[in-house]
């Protein structure tokens, strides 16, 4: 019983830093769940990953006005982060490039930026703490500004939620019927860049995105519905934060990519035996049914 | 009788380039107009029009007192991401989207509603199919019970019984030909001519320009077919501004 005990709760019982990372791990689930399956179902799981670099820039100029400063490093990449989306949205609407070609132009200029920035003004341990944050750092501030953003994150969605699938689904119908949806869009962008921001001075901007888009792609392989799926996606976000942060306490580990590694386990287990077309299930079909 | 739609020396196209071309006329409130005519003659583009999904190059669309909220549109190429996990009742509940609008829920009275369209168009059963599972005219009869929902006074199909079952297409014309009976207006680009003789009073001859525009039997004569099909001259890219305008 101690032994059970001693490996999965007294890390969190006896730590404070685990515990505190616990709560930030969960509150990011909580928030980027549901964006990972919609970014997902909308097909633009390389989104997330792209905005992280694009925040990069914004997060190093924060750095190097007022060192590891939460409010400015936090302030620099949420503006970083809108200018791009917005930009490339505009360029996408009123050029002939698309979105995703606009927004490769754009991130990939921003993430040079900040490269350059933090290189010629930081140390490479600064650097590292940018890419790769600290799961194992934060301070109240930080939890407070992480679970502001899930608030948020949760009550908007929730407002936007319909336009979002319907826009996928049949974005035609949606435009005959409703303005919303381009309103809709940048709220969601918007989104996306604050949980990335409130994830990057955990996981860095990089992992920031992995607590998003495993998640989801784990949900895929286990239900058709689109509230099951962000369900799953939460618990397998909250899950993947636990078993990360006791991984890490154990083998020592860096933490952040730890929780990522064990969302990445159970991806691998999903695309292997999920319930919805997992391989498993079609290497060993079972015989058709009579209607 | 009210008009439902009128064009004003209307010309639509794209890059500057018409694809309708000084049409004039109007659709009396009521009507079951096919517009008919080949490949390229501008059909689609009049329906796009219609619905202000483009704006005209010269001349205007007035809609009368319809507003925009009560028209119904079926475009031709689908935007419609298969893919996705919606399940049929969720696709023909967003008919009712005029009255839920972003937020709002249904009430029990709609759910009534929502089943008997569905059962009109003979998907029982289908209710909570994901629409991936759907065959073309499965789809389509979906689509029509979500235009059934919409209770628009002006309905714009185009081509909606391409590439479908005779069956189907029985079952989605006795639907048109319901709206027809309840005074909806209703506006359909259609492929297949004997369709179009036996079922559609009136009918526009498109052809870039309008050939013939009236009651079915006398548009579509062997005349003014072989008309249509000259008329339909190739996209030029080195066109001149339309000498008509200046006149």
């Amino acid at each position: 019983m101690t032994g059970i005990y001693g490996y999965l709760i007294a890390p969190f019982a006896e730590f404070e830093f685990m515990r505190r990372a616990f709560v930030g791990a969960l509150a990011l689930a909580i928030g980027a769940g549901p964006l990972g399956v919609m970014l997902m179902l909308r097909r633009m799981s390389l989104m997330g990953d792209a905005m992280a670099h694009a925040i990069l820039p914004g997060a190093a100029i924060g750095f190097v006005v007022s060192g590891l400063s939460l409010f400015a490093m936090t302030a620099g990449g949420l503006i970083a982060g809108f200018v791009v989306a917005l930009l490339a949205g505009i360029v996408a609407r009123t050029t002939e490039l698309k979105e995703d070609a606009s927004l490769a132009a754009f991130f990939l200029v921003s993430l040079a930026v900040g490269v350059t920035i933090v290189s010629m003004r930081g140390t490479s341990i600064d650097l590292l703490h940018i890419l790769f944050g600290n799961v194992l750092a934060l301070d109240d501030q930080t939890l407070l500004l992480i679970a502001a953003i899930t608030s948020l994150t949760l009550a908007v969605f929730a407002l936007i939620y319909r336009p979002l699938v319907v826009e996928c689904v049949d974005p035609g119908f949606l435009r005959s019927v409703s303005r919303a949806g381009a309103p809709a869009h940048i709220a969601f962008l918007a989104l996306v860049v604050m949980n990335l921001v409130g994830g990057f001075h955990a996981l860095g901007t990089l992992l920031a995105v992995g607590i998003m888009m495993v998640p989801a792609a784990v949900a895929r392989f286990w239900t058709r519905d689109v509230t099951t799926m962000i369900l799953v996606a939460v618990g397998c976000g909250i899950f993947s934060g636990y078993a990360g942060l006791l991984v890490s306490f154990h083998g020592g580990a860096p933490a952040g990519p730890a929780i990522i590694l064990v969302a990445g386990v159970l991806y691998v287990g999903s695309v292997l035996f999920g319930r919805v077309g997992g391989l498993a299930r079609r290497l060993i079909p079972r015989r058709h049914l009579e209607a | 009788m009210t008009v439902a739609l009128r064009f004003h020396d209307l010309t639509l196209g794209y890059d500057r380039h018409p694809a309708v071309h000084h049409l004039d006329g109007a659709v009396e409130a009521g009507a079951l107009v096919a517009v008919v005519g080949p490949n390229g003659a501008g059909k689609t583009t009049l329906l796009k029009g219609i619905v202000g999904l483009l704006s005209p190059l010269a001349g205007a669309i007035e809609r009368g007192a319809v507003g925009p909220q009560d028209v119904a549109y079926l475009p031709q190429t689908l935007e419609i991401d298969r893919s996705f996990p919606i399940t049929v009742y969720d696709l023909v509940a967003l008919g009712l989207w005029r009255r839920t609008g972003l937020f709002g829920g249904i009430d029990r009275q709609q759910r009534d509603r929502v089943a008997a369209a569905i059962a009109t168009v003979g998907l029982q059963g289908f209710e909570a199919r994901i629409i991936g599972t759907l065959s073309g005219g499965q789809m389509q009869r979906a689509l029509f019970a979500r235009l059934l929902l919409q209770d628009a006074r002006l309905i714009l199909l185009d081509e909606p019984f391409a590439s479908i079952d005779s069956q189907t297409v029985r079952d989605l014309l006795e639907i048109v030909a319901r709206w027809h009976r309840e005074q909806r207006t209703v506006v359909a680009v259609l492929h297949d001519l004997d369709l179009v003789r036996a079922r559609i009073p009136q009918t526009l001859l498109l052809a870039r320009e309008p050939v013939a525009w009236g009651a079915t039997a006398e548009v579509l004569s062997a005349e003014n077919l072989l008309r249509a099909r000259r008329m339909c001259e190739a996209f030029d890219e080195t066109a001149e501004v339309c000498a008509e305008d200046a006149a």
